[in-house]
C-alpha cells in the first residue's frame, strides 16, 4: 500500500470507529433503564469511584501541598502570601481538580473498564449473554458508563477539597500564613457558579469522554491478549489527550474572552 | 413443522474471504445433528449465524419456521430464549459462583422467586453431577467441569435447541466420555434438539444421529454415522481417518521448495 492509500484506509478506519462507538453510546444510555440495573450500576460506582479514593486523596493533598510552597515562595517577594488560599483554592476548582483527577481516573478506572470487558470479551461472556438473550450493552456497559459518569464529577469535587486543606496545612500550620486570611479570601474570591460551577462542568464533560473511550475501547478491541493490552494503552493514551484538548477548549469558553 | 433449524442457500464472508458458498443444511427436531470439519473453516460461525448474531450475506435461516435473518431486534431476543449455545471456553461468568451462573438467567427472564430458582439450579446442577460445586467459583473449576456447568447454564430456561461448539476440545477421556453421555442423555430427557459442532470424529460419530462434513466453505458429505463411515469420497475418508497429507493438502499453499532455497530472490 503507498502512503496515500495508508492514510486513506486509516482515515476511514477512524471514522468507521468513531461511528460504532456513537452506536455503542446509543445504545448504552439511551436503551430503557431498567430498575433491575440499578445495583449493579451502584456495585460499578464502588469499583471504579470508591477504589479510586485512595489516589485521588493522597494525589490531592500533594498537589495542594506542593501548590501552597510554590505559591508562598512567589507571593511571599510581593508581600501577597495573604492570596495564598484564593491561588490554592481556585487553581484545583477551575483547572486541577477536574483535570488531574480526570487523567488518574483514566489510568486507574478507566484502564480496567477497558481490560474488564475485553476480557469479558475474549472469554466469549459477552457472546453468552447475548446468546442468552441479555443485551450486554445493557447489563456490562450502561452501568459502568453510568458508574464513570456520575463517580468522577464527585472525585474531582473530593480532590479539590483535599487540596485546599493540604495547601493550608503547608501555607497556614508550615510557613505562617494568617489562617482567617487563607479562608477569608478565599471566600470572597471564590464564585460558586463561574468557578465551582464550571469545575463541575469540566469535569462532567472529562467524566463523559474518559468513561466513553474506556468502555469503548474494551468492547471494541480485538478479542486477544495483544488486542487488550493494546486497547487498553490507547485508552489511557486517547483519554489523556482528549482530555488536555478538550479542557483548553473548555476554559477558553468559560474563562477565555469577557 | 420437522425441522427446528433451516438453512437454505446461504452465502457467508468475512472481511472479503468467503466462508460459506451457497450451503444448504437442516437440523431435525428432537435429534443430534453434528457439524464436522477441519479447524478453521468456521464451524463456530455456522452457531453465530444461527444464533442471529452474524447475518449471511446471501440466502436464508430459518428457526422453528421463522426466518433469522429478517427478524427485528426485539424477536429476535425473545426467539434467543428459545435456544443456548454453550461455548468452547465455556463462557462462565467469572465474577459469580456456578450456582449463581446457573440462576442468571432465570433471574433474567423470568419473575419465579427466588426459592424456586434455587431449586431448579439444584435440579440442573444435579442433571450435570454438579451439585456439590454449587458454590465455588470458575477459576476454581476444571475445564470439564466448567463446561459442564455452562451445560446447566445453557438449558437453565429449558431451551428447544442446544448448539454444543467444540464440547470435547482439549477434555480427557474421562470428562469426555461424560459430555459425550451428557448430551445424549440430554437431548432424550429434556426433548431438546442438539447441534455438536467438533472435530472430534469417534466421539461425535456414537450419539449423532446425523452428521454434516465440511470442508472447502461447503458440505462434503452428510447422512447418519453408518453412512458417513462408509462414505466413498476421498475428503471424507481423509478427515475421518485423520491422514495428513490427501483432498485437504499438508502444506499451506507457498512457492516451490527449490525455488525458494535455491532460485532467484526475486
Amino acid at each position: 500500500m503507498n502512503p496515500i492509500q495508508s492514510l486513506g484506509a486509516g482515515a476511514i478506519s477512524q471514522v468507521a470507529s468513531i461511528g460504532r462507538a456513537g452506536v455503542m453510546l446509543f445504545g448504552a444510555i439511551f436503551a430503557i433503564p431498567r430498575l433491575k440495573n440499578v445495583p449493579l450500576t451502584l456495585q460499578q460506582m464502588f469499583v471504579v469511584g470508591v477504589q479510586s479514593l485512595l489516589i485521588i486523596v493522597v494525589s490531592g493533598l500533594f498537589i495542594g501541598m506542593v501548590m501552597a510552597l510554590q505559591g508562598y515562595t512567589i507571593l511571599v517577594d510581593y508581600g501577597a502570601e495573604g492570596s495564598l488560599g484564593p491561588m490554592v483554592a481556585l487553581s484545583l476548582l477551575r483547572e486541577l481538580g477536574p483535570v488531574v483527577t480526570a487523567l488518574l481516573f483514566a489510568g486507574r478506572a478507566g484502564s480496567a473498564l477497558t481490560a474488564e470487558i475485553g476480557l469479558m470479551k475474549a472469554t466469549e461472556q459477552l457472546s453468552s449473554l447475548e446468546m442468552m438473550a441479555v443485551d450486554p450493552l445493557r447489563r456490562v456497559v450502561a452501568p459502568r458508563f453510568w458508574a464513570g459518569f456520575i463517580s468522577m464529577p464527585m472525585l474531582a469535587l473530593i480532590f479539590s477539597s483535599v487540596g485546599i486543606l493540604g495547601g493550608h496545612l503547608v501555607g497556614v500550620d508550615w510557613l505562617g500564613v494568617d489562617a482567617g486570611s487563607y479562608w477569608s479570601l478565599m471566600q470572597s474570591s471564590v464564585e460558586f457558579g463561574s468557578d465551582i460551577g464550571n469545575g463541575i462542568i469540566k469535569s462532567l464533560v472529562f467524566a463523559l469522554v474518559v468513561t466513553w473511550i474506556a468502555i469503548f475501547r474494551g468492547y471494541d478491541c480485538t478479542p486477544t491478549s495483544e488486542g487488550i493490552s493494546k486497547a487498553t494503552t490507547q485508552t489511557v493514551v486517547y483519554s489523556s489527550l482528549a482530555v488536555l484538548g478538550l479542557d483548553f477548549i473548555l476554559t477558553a469558553l468559560m474563562f477565555g474572552i469577557e | 413443522m420437522d425441522n427446528i433449524v433451516d438453512i437454505d442457500n446461504m452465502t457467508f464472508s468475512r472481511s472479503g474471504r468467503v466462508i460459506y458458498n451457497d450451503i444448504s443444511l437442516k437440523v431435525p427436531k428432537g435429534k443430534i445433528t453434528a457439524v464436522m470439519g477441519p479447524s478453521g473453516i468456521g464451524k463456530t460461525t455456522l452457531l453465530r449465524l444461527i444464533g442471529g448474531q452474524l447475518a449471511p450475506d446471501a440466502g436464508d435461516i430459518r428457526f422453528a419456521g421463522e426466518s433469522i435473518v429478517s427478524m427485528n431486534r426485539s424477536t429476535l431476543y425473545k426467539t434467543r430464549r428459545r435456544m443456548s449455545m454453550l461455548f468452547q471456553s465455556g463462557a462462565l461468568f467469572t465474577d459469580m459462583t456456578v450456582h449463581q451462573n446457573v440462576a442468571f438467567p432465570l433471574k433474567e427472564h423470568t419473575r419465579l422467586d427466588s426459592d424456586i430458582i434455587d431449586t431448579i439450579v439444584a435440579l440442573k446442577l444435579q442433571a450435570v453431577g454438579l451439585r456439590g460445586a454449587a458454590n465455588l467459583m470458575p477459576s476454581e473449576l476444571s475445564g470439564g467441569m466448567a463446561r459442564r456447568a455452562a451445560l446447566a447454564r445453557a438449558i437453565a430456561l429449558d431451551p428447544d435447541l442446544i448448539m454444543y461448539d467444540e464440547p470435547f476440545a482439549g477434555q480427557d477421556p474421562i470428562s469426555m466420555g461424560v459430555l459425550v453421555k451428557l448430551i445424549r442423555q440430554l437431548n432424550d430427557a429434556l426433548g431438546v434438539t442438539s447441534i455438536v459442532v467438533t472435530h472430534d470424529v469417534t466421539e461425535v460419530l456414537t450419539i449423532a444421529d446425523y452428521v454434516y462434513i465440511m470442508a472447502d466453505k461447503k458440505i462434503i458429505g452428510e447422512g447418519t454415522a453408518e453412512q458417513i463411515r462408509n462414505s466413498e469420497s476421498p475428503l471424507v475418508q481423509q478427515f475421518l481417518q485423520g491422514e495428513a497429507d490427501g483432498p485437504v493438502p499438508f502444506h499451506y499453499p507457498a512457492d516451490k521448495l527449490e525455488n525458494a532455497l535455491f532460485g532467484e530472490k526475486t
